[in-house]
């Protein structure tokens, strides 16, 4: 039987059985109402979402990188459910000097390629993950290209890259 | 093998091999692959072990580029480059996502064209899948009937846009010209020439004995796995999950025609195998000639231009809208911080997320198996790699 | 100067020069590499396909770029891919031709500004004879080129070296 869920009920739930790991919610007066939590509480409040009955998040849409700026990056999940329709946003932010966040690999297969993919782009390392390596780039290559403060290199492998 | 030379050899991802075990590389340039994919397969004589993808080949840095860009249209040309065999749908999907953002209503005949060029869209994209799904197989005549119909659709945008493949038609607000005179009448009678070609395609190639053969049995996605690896499309449809964003997370106007999602039956084989996702393409081209037909019959007069924003300096905020392309759930994830150029656009393709889920599906089958495994998830390297 | 086949006069003997008659069996059966990178490729399938049917001038896909004459490099090179390109372009024998198709490969495309990973334009790995312009180029244009190449074949000379 599928009920869905409000964004307040989803978050009355999280936060009753993590009271420490929520350390925002933003739910009122934004179009994708979002949930901030903390680095370190990320794989269990996820646990908690893929396995319990009323919530149900069995379906991880999109996983991106993000650039916050001022010194610090970020990652986005955004989660629905097949069986009860309802959608939810949960946030995590590190700083760049120690940009590591734990994986969900092993509760979405989804999110092995959609890391890797942060992971190149952005720099984010994500502990726990079984093969996290370059994915689009080169192996070789240098830098995170999607950081605000990207310098495209000169020359690679001998071919010159600017125009 | 010696010992020491054995140990020396392992694949990308650090596996060493037994000494019955062989790398075969499926280069990026390879006749089947659709484009530049790399496979790297451990194979234990004919028989596949392990697949590892490499992809990356054709990443022409959509993200930065839309960070770059001076004005939020400026990013639709690259939207088409994503799929560049379903441009209409790419499009769509990032006006949809930057209209909810600046919450603009477009206007309904708007609405009804969009539909339109979507459905053509995609019946064109499940027309060289199919295609060049036979061509994978081995089939030539159908590769050569599906781009002759193919032809017709394109004829009908070259009418409207001026462009075969990349369009830039489907702007955010609005779309770049209205369709011409003489459009409805060329396309009522292309969904009635259409029509009797499905059948065509069928006796040709669905239900050959030597497809059926080829295709039936292999590369068997559950249903469990397919939400797991949050597979979308008629890769979903076909293992059997009854889930389709028109109907159930809807956008535009697809509430007010009569259709149904298709389903993968299991009809000749198991449920879930290559030829469910092929049986799905083939009858969504279907429904997609009926929603057509309703379309041009329901549209309505009026302007197309009236919602098109001067200037788009949408509130800072974010939003993450998704919709149907031919291969799946399209999202993008768009974030503005109040300035004319977006702050990040993140483009959830769902060609490489299928595509993750290759290896699952190819573990045990043969060599000429993986080719069409990889042929029904249906790719297209330019959404993979962005 | 019409094509060679056409000018039995006297009883099935033609009289020309060699270097003639070597142009003219080269430029009359160019087999194509079968190199699609990105959407030119589609537009070089459809050149292809019946309806702008290519097989009229004798150029047939062939898989392996051992048995090809001609390279059509369709769509964009990223630096990824460059390397591999030239591995290509190196295991075709001679007489060998290059024939690049679309904005990205003359020039880096629509991507020349911001694009840290794509290769402005295929020459700057391997020597193209014809250059085909258009963001894709239509199947007509793409025979257009094909049609300039073999004009280029033809003003070719058994003395003097090819580019």
């Amino acid at each position: 039987m599928a009920i869905t869920m409000s964004p307040q009920e989803i978050t009355a739930a999280i936060k009753a059985k993590f009271p420490e790991a929520v350390l925002d919610a933003k739910l009122e007066g934004v179009i994708d109402p979002f949930l901030k939590i903390a680095p370190a509480a990320i794989l269990e409040v996820s646990r908690f979402l893929h396995e319990s009955p009323e919530l149900s998040f069995d379906y991880l849409m999109c996983l991106s990188g993000m650039d916050n700026g001022k010194g610090m990056l970020g990652v986005v999940y955004h989660l629905a459910s097949m069986e009860k329709k309802h959608k939810i946003v949960l946030k995590v932010e590190v700083p760049v000097a120690t940009p590591a966040v734990p994986s969900v690999e092993s509760i979405w297969r989804a999110a092995n390629w959609h890391e890797r993919e942060a992971f190149d782009m952005i720099g984010i390392t994500f502990t726990g993950h079984p093969d996290l390596r370059r994915i689009l780039l080169p192996d070789d290559w240098e830098g995170h290209p999607l950081r605000k403060d990207y310098k495209v290199p000169e020359y690679y492998q001998g071919m010159k890259v600017p125009y | 093998m010696p010992a020491t030379l054995l140990e020396q050899v392992k694949t990308s991802t650090g596996r060493a091999l037994r000494s019955e075990e062989m790398i075969i590389n499926m280069g990026p340039q390879h006749p089947s692959t659709h484009g530049v994919l790399r496979l790297e397969l451990v194979v234990d004589g004919e028989i596949v072990v392990d697949v590892i993808p490499h992809i990356g080949y054709l990443h022409r840095c959509f993200e930065k580029h839309s960070e770059a860009m001076t004005n939020y249209q400026q990013v639709i040309p690259y939207c088409d480059r994503m799929d560049y065999l379903a441009s209409m749908n790419m499009d769509w999907a990032y006006a949809l996502a930057v209209e909810k953002l600046l919450a603009i209503k477009v206007p309904d005949r708007v609405e009804y064209i969009r539909v339109i060029m979507g459905e053509l869209q995609r019946i064109a994209s499940h027309l060289i899948a199919l295609g060049t799904y036979g061509l994978d197989v081995g089939a030539f005549t159908p590769f050569l009937f599906m781009f002759r119909d193919r032809e017709r659709i394109l004829d009908l945008f070259e009418m409207t846009c001026g462009a075969r493949l990349l369009y830039n038609y489907i702007w955010v607000g609005g779309l770049s010209h209205d369709i011409p005179p003489g459009f409805i009448d060329k396309a009522k009678a292309f969904c009635k020439y259409f029509r009797p070609n499905i059948k065509e395609c069928n006796d040709l190639l669905t239900y050959n004995e030597i497809f059926i053969k080829r295709t039936a049995n292999v590369g068997i996605l559950p249903k469990d796995v397919a939400i797991d690896y949050a597979c979308s499309g008629p890769m979903l449809r076909g293992s059997g999950v009854d889930f389709d964003l028109r109907r159930d997370d809807p956008y535009s106007i697809y509430d007010k025609f009569d259709w149904k999602p298709q389903i993968g039956t299991g009809e000749v084989g198991t449920v879930g195998d290559c030829w469910d996702r092929y049986m799905v393409r083939v009858r969504e081209m279907e429904q997609s000639l009926n929603i057509i037909e309703q379309a041009l019959d329901m549209i309505p007069e009026g302007e197309i231009a009236s919602a098109i924003p001067k200037r788009i300096r949408p509130n800072p905020g974010e939003v993450y809208v998704r919709s149907e392309s031919p291969r799946g759930e399209i999202g993008f994830y768009v974030v503005s911080d109040g300035s004319g150029t977006p702050y990040r656009v993140k483009a959830r393709a769902p060609a490489f997320v299928n595509l993750a889920v290759a290896p699952e599906i190819c573990r045990g089958y043969m060599i000429a198996d993986v080719v069409a495994i990889v042929g029904s998830v249906d790719i297209v390297l330019g959404e993979v790699d962005r | 100067m019409g094509l060679l086949d056409q000018k039995f006069e006297s009883g099935n003997v033609v009289i020309t020069t060699v270097d003639n008659l070597l142009n003219w069996a080269r430029l009359s059966s160019l087999w194509q590499m079968q190199f699609g990178l990105a959407c030119c490729a589609i537009e070089m399938m459809a050149a292809a396909a019946s309806h702008y049917d290519f097989d009229r001038f004798g150029v047939i896909p062939r898989a392996t770029p051992r048995q090809s004459d001609v390279m059509i490099v369709a769509g964009t090179v990223t630096l990824k891919m460059a390397s591999r390109i030239k591995r290509l372009y190196d295991q075709m024998s001679e007489p060998r031709y290059v024939i690049s198709m679309g904005s990205c490969s003359n020039c880096g495309g629509p991507y020349w500004e911001h694009g840290y990973h794509v290769l402005k334009g295929v020459d700057r790995v391997i020597p193209v004879d014809v250059y085909v312009p258009g963001c894709p180029p239509r199947p007509e244009a793409l025979m257009e080129g094909l049609i300039k190449l073999q004009e280029k074949i033809r003003s070719e000379s058994l003395v003097k070296k090819s580019a």
